[in-house]
């Protein structure tokens, strides 16, 4: 291994590695928004809009991201929307995520116990309020591991962004390969910087799991 | 009608559909009575002592508080629950919240009271309770006993003028029935006005003002406790409490 080269890729990296965080935490909240509020249209079963729900949850999550980002970036210019790459990667893995995201808040909503209504609601406690502090902090406590284990997911489908040619790492680690055929460098690159994306991400997921634990019911 | 009378109960009913729980019972309820209701498993008095707060739907009769009527409407039900407390078998304290959280959310966030002063009232009840010192624990860090403990407490901080008790031991070890019967006993020395459905005799016997006895969906037999144990008029009440005194032969 040649450490000449791999120091002069480093600045590319570090520019493809800040995109690919950038488009991959857009993404991310793209998905958690769309996941809540899917799962609160599944969970109370508002007509209609919980039908569209469960249709978009199971087209996104039974199909490749790769897929997806084809039909948004190839297939929509042909009707004549144009959307940037960098908009298509976010819009990409936002909708695959919700979906993901959706059922992990889901489950989260349907496990908090009927019990916990009755005790919230014979302390006078309004319908609004059993929701707002009971309910939905029990819920999202109770999501926590889905979330984080989809975060991590999310970060990791990034590489797929190089299919629509977004510089992520993916797409430069490849390109270099092409140019240069310093395959070993590139690669080592690639996966050095992929752990520096995700380990932190999931040191922190493993602690604040730790610490929601303890505010669910458990057995 | 007689002039302290709190709670009454004027011929309520109770269905599933077709299925009947209970007919047309009535009860009525003095200031600072306990009144403790037992019965077989399935009889219906955990189903009517909901009826009392408006969990369960009534299908005929009406429970009067203060001589009130209890109405369906969940703007004034949630009012009306303000003043009757209730304390369940599964204690269903709220997981994510800690025990002081747990104390204060009610009476902040439904009663609008001031935060500190409620927060005062919490650390002096739990101090009565024995459990000061896990204030800043979670719910799930503590023992069945305990928490059925704070699930008392939390029901008793919002003042309640009736306390319903709804076989709060059942879920418990038997060392842990004690230390929460304890409390209960406590509650009824102090003039509490409670209703409560147990299969602990020994607490029936020592807290209660009054004995209800229910059985297929009718009260069989009530009376005042020492008469109801000693001298069952029933036989089905006689056959109800033989089968808690076990004697091997």
């Amino acid at each position: 291994m040649d450490f000449e080269v791999i120091h002069s890729y480093i600045p590319l990296y570090t520019q493809a590695f800040l995109l690919t965080i950038k488009i991959g935490w857009i993404g991310i909240v793209i998905a958690v928004v769309i996941g809540i509020a899917t799962a609160f249209l599944q969970h109370f079963k508002v007509p209609v809009l919980a039908q569209i729900a469960s249709v978009y949850v199971e087209i996104f999550r039974n199909t490749p991201l790769l897929v997806q980002l084809f039909f948004i970036y190839f297939g929509l210019p042909k009707v004549g929307i144009m959307i940037p790459a960098e908009t298509c990667g976010a819009a990409g893995l936002g909708l695959l995520g919700g979906s993901y995201m959706a059922e992990g808040f889901r489950s989260g909503l349907d496990a908090v116990s009927k019990s916990q209504t009755e005790s919230a609601l014979a302390l006078g406690m309004t319908k609004v309020q059993l929701f707002r502090y009971v309910i939905f902090p029990e819920a999202f406590s109770l999501s926590v591991p889905a979330v984080v284990a989809n975060v991590i997911f999310l970060l990791k489908e990034t590489s797929v962004f190089s299919a629509i040619s977004l510089m992520d790492l993916m797409f430069t680690a490849k390109d270099l390969i092409g140019l240069y055929y310093n395959t070993t460098e590139a690669l080592f690159l690639l996966v050095i910087f992929y752990i520096i994306m995700l380990l932190p991400v999931s040191g922190l997921g493993s602690l604040i799991e730790k610490k929601t634990h303890l505010r669910t019911a458990g057995v | 009608m007689e002039s302290n009378e709190i709670l009454r109960v004027n011929g309520i009913s109770k269905r599933y559909g077709d299925i009947s729980v209970f007919e047309h019972l009535d009860l009525s309820v003095k200031k600072g009575e306990v009144v403790v209701i037992v019965g077989p498993s399935g009889c219906g008095k955990s189903t009517f002592l909901r009826c009392l707060n408006g969990l369960e739907e009534i299908q005929e009769g009406e429970v009067l508080l203060d001589g009130e009527r209890i109405s369906q409407n969940p703007k004034e039900l949630s009012r009306t629950r303000e003043k009757i407390g209730m304390v369940f078998q599964s204690y269903d304290l709220f997981p994510h919240l800690t025990i002081l959280q747990n104390l204060t959310l009610a009476p902040v966030k439904v009663k609008k009271r001031n935060k500190k002063d409620v927060e005062k009232e919490a650390e002096e009840l739990l101090e009565r309770v024995g459990l000061l010192s896990k204030k800043d624990r979670y719910p799930r860090e503590l023992s069945g006993g305990q928490k059925q403990r704070v699930a008392i407490v939390r029901a008793l901080i919002m003042h309640p003028e009736v306390l319903l008790l709804d076989e709060i031991t059942a879920a418990l070890d038997p060392e842990m029935v004690k230390e929460v019967l304890d409390v209960v006993l406590s509650l009824a020395k102090e003039g509490r006005t409670m209703v409560i459905v147990t299969h602990e005799m020994q607490v029936a016997r020592a807290a209660a003002n009054r004995m209800i006895f229910i059985d297929g969906g009718k009260i069989v037999e009530e009376g005042e406790p020492t008469e109801f144990f000693e001298h069952p008029q029933t036989e089905r009440l006689r056959q109800f409490l033989h089968s808690f005194s076990y004697e091997a032969e």
